[in-house]
């Protein structure tokens, strides 16, 4: 699976939804994953791609952990694997 | 002062997973106390317990739903289901305001620290699961009833070991009597069976390797078990006026302190709660016929609790009956009061008295009717139940039939 099915995948079980009605240019705040859900999707991608993602719920915004759409996740996501690997 | 009735039951212990089928089983003497089924028990030296055997979560939450609630947390909601479906209450409306949930538990979600525990030193993980928080606070499960049932009122948990149902079902009679609020979900749940919940336990070397057999001579010491019962009570007028089946009345309720010994047994304690509830409930000594005991099976709880009953009563001692229902479904901890609460309801209501049950040979020092081994038909009209705590926390409450 490519680093975009599993995100979405991880996604779409938070929003229960058919990993098929995930789009990349959708947000989560359209796919109905709230705050709870984003940090235990944030997990799941943690434990997935074996990396630590600097997130603070406080603040979102705080990191540059960008959230703002599925496609914004899997590049931070292709980010953080490229970084994390060295 | 408002009088308090007792208007939904409901109940999962190891006797049955609800209030008809526990009841049948105290009514038959069964057994509930087996061999425990968790993980690493060959590692510990006490394997039996009253445990809630082929319960599978997956039947009755979803998967958002478990990642947030813990065990302890889904027996009280599945009680608080059946207790609340009784009543035929819906909380909406200056109602949902007026109604609140206290309970009872000792560990919490001591089931989640346990399986976390294990994740981060054991298998060397250095994350865990999101809300490892929200599902192994002790308050979790109250939290729940209030959101599932918009319980918008005074709501709360209490922890005093053993005790802890009945303090906070003491405390919602309270808040009833005294107009803080109409309805009151209460009672309290624990689920201790894991593997580091088991070990602390028998490091007290209280702990019996067989059976619980309160009162008798051959009595060794406690059994554990896990369960939850919730109960709704209710403003007497509020039930009247809108024709609630009342199961039974809370007439009173009185708490002491021994403060003397964190872990032995004080009589003097136990009878100044059990010396409390009566007046409390403004009755004469010999109106009691039926008292749920504490009854743990160990040495000490027992033959205190006798001698305190012995004190309060005197004579009416020799003419009342005294059961102990953990020889059945095991010593819930924080959750004990709660379920032995049923006992009480059937006593009262069905004139049946539960028994205690693997009882083998008298003790001079229990000269008590303990109903032994099989259940009896007895018309009850004012019944106790006694939970005494480590710690020296005493709460016995006192029901009337309605």
């Amino acid at each position: 699976m490519s680093t975009q099915e599993q995100v979405i995948s991880i996604i779409a079980e938070q929003a229960m939804l058919d990993t098929s009605d995930v789009k990349p240019e959708d947000t989560l705040e359209h796919l109905g994953v709230d705050s709870l859900g984003l940090v235990e999707a944030i997990f799941a991608i943690e434990e997935a791609f074996d990396i630590t993602v600097p997130f603070n719920a406080n603040d979102p915004s705080e990191t540059d952990f960008d959230i703002s759409s599925v496609a914004a996740i899997v590049a931070a996501v292709e980010k953080l694997k490229a970084e994390q690997s060295k | 002062m408002n009088r308090v009735v007792i208007t939904g039951a409901g109940t999962i212990n190891p006797l049955g997973t609800d209030v008809p089928s526990t009841f049948a089983a105290m009514q038959d003497g069964r057994c509930g106390i087996g061999p425990l089924e968790i993980a690493d028990s060959d590692r510990l030296s006490i394997r039996i317990g009253g445990q809630i055997k082929g319960y599978d979560e997956a039947q009755h939450f979803n998967r958002q739903q478990i990642a947030l609630y813990d065990r302890f947390t889904q027996f009280t909601l599945l009680a608080a289901r059946e207790a609340i479906g009784q009543s035929g209450l819906s909380f909406t409306g200056p109602l949902a305001d007026q109604s609140g949930v206290v309970l009872g538990t000792s560990g919490g979600g001591l089931n989640t620290q346990d399986e976390n525990y294990r994740a981060v030193y054991e298998e060397g993980k250095n994350r865990v699961h999101p809300f490892i928080v929200p599902k192994l606070m002790n308050n979790a499960a109250a939290s729940h009833v209030s959101i599932e049932w918009n319980l918008r009122g005074p709501s709360f948990t209490v922890a005093t070991a053993c005790a802890s149902s009945n303090h906070a079902m003491g405390q919602a009679f309270n808040m009833i009597r005294c107009g803080m609020a109409k309805v009151m979900v209460t009672g309290g749940s624990e689920a201790m069976l894991c593997f580091g919940g088991i070990k602390a336990w028998e490091g007290l070397r209280v702990m019996s390797k067989d059976a619980c057999r309160p009162f008798s001579a051959t009595r060794n010491g406690m059994v554990q078990g896990e369960g939850a019962g919730v109960f709704v009570f209710e403003d007497y007028e509020h039930a009247r006026a809108r024709g609630a089946d009342i199961l039974c009345e809370v007439i009173g309720f009185a708490m002491s302190s021994d403060a003397s010994d964190i872990v032995t047994p004080s009589k003097q304690g136990a009878a100044r709660a059990i010396a409390g509830a009566l007046k409390d409930a403004r009755i004469a000594k010999e109106e009691v016929c039926y008292i749920n005991a504490h009854g743990t099976g160990t040495a000490a709880n027992d033959k205190t609790e006798c001698a305190a009953v012995a004190d309060v009563f005197g004579a009416h001692a020799d003419s009342l009956m005294m059961s102990s229902t953990k020889s059945m479904h095991g010593h819930l901890i924080g959750g004990t009061g709660a379920v032995e609460l049923l006992a009480c309801i059937m006593a009262l209501r069905d004139r049946i008295v539960a028994p205690t049950i693997g009882y083998e040979e008298p003790d001079p020092e229990c000269a008590i009717d303990v109903v032994p081994n099989v259940a009896r038909d007895a018309q009850v009209d004012v019944a106790l139940s006694n939970a005494f705590a480590f710690g020296g926390l005493n709460a016995v409450l006192a029901l009337r039939k309605h």
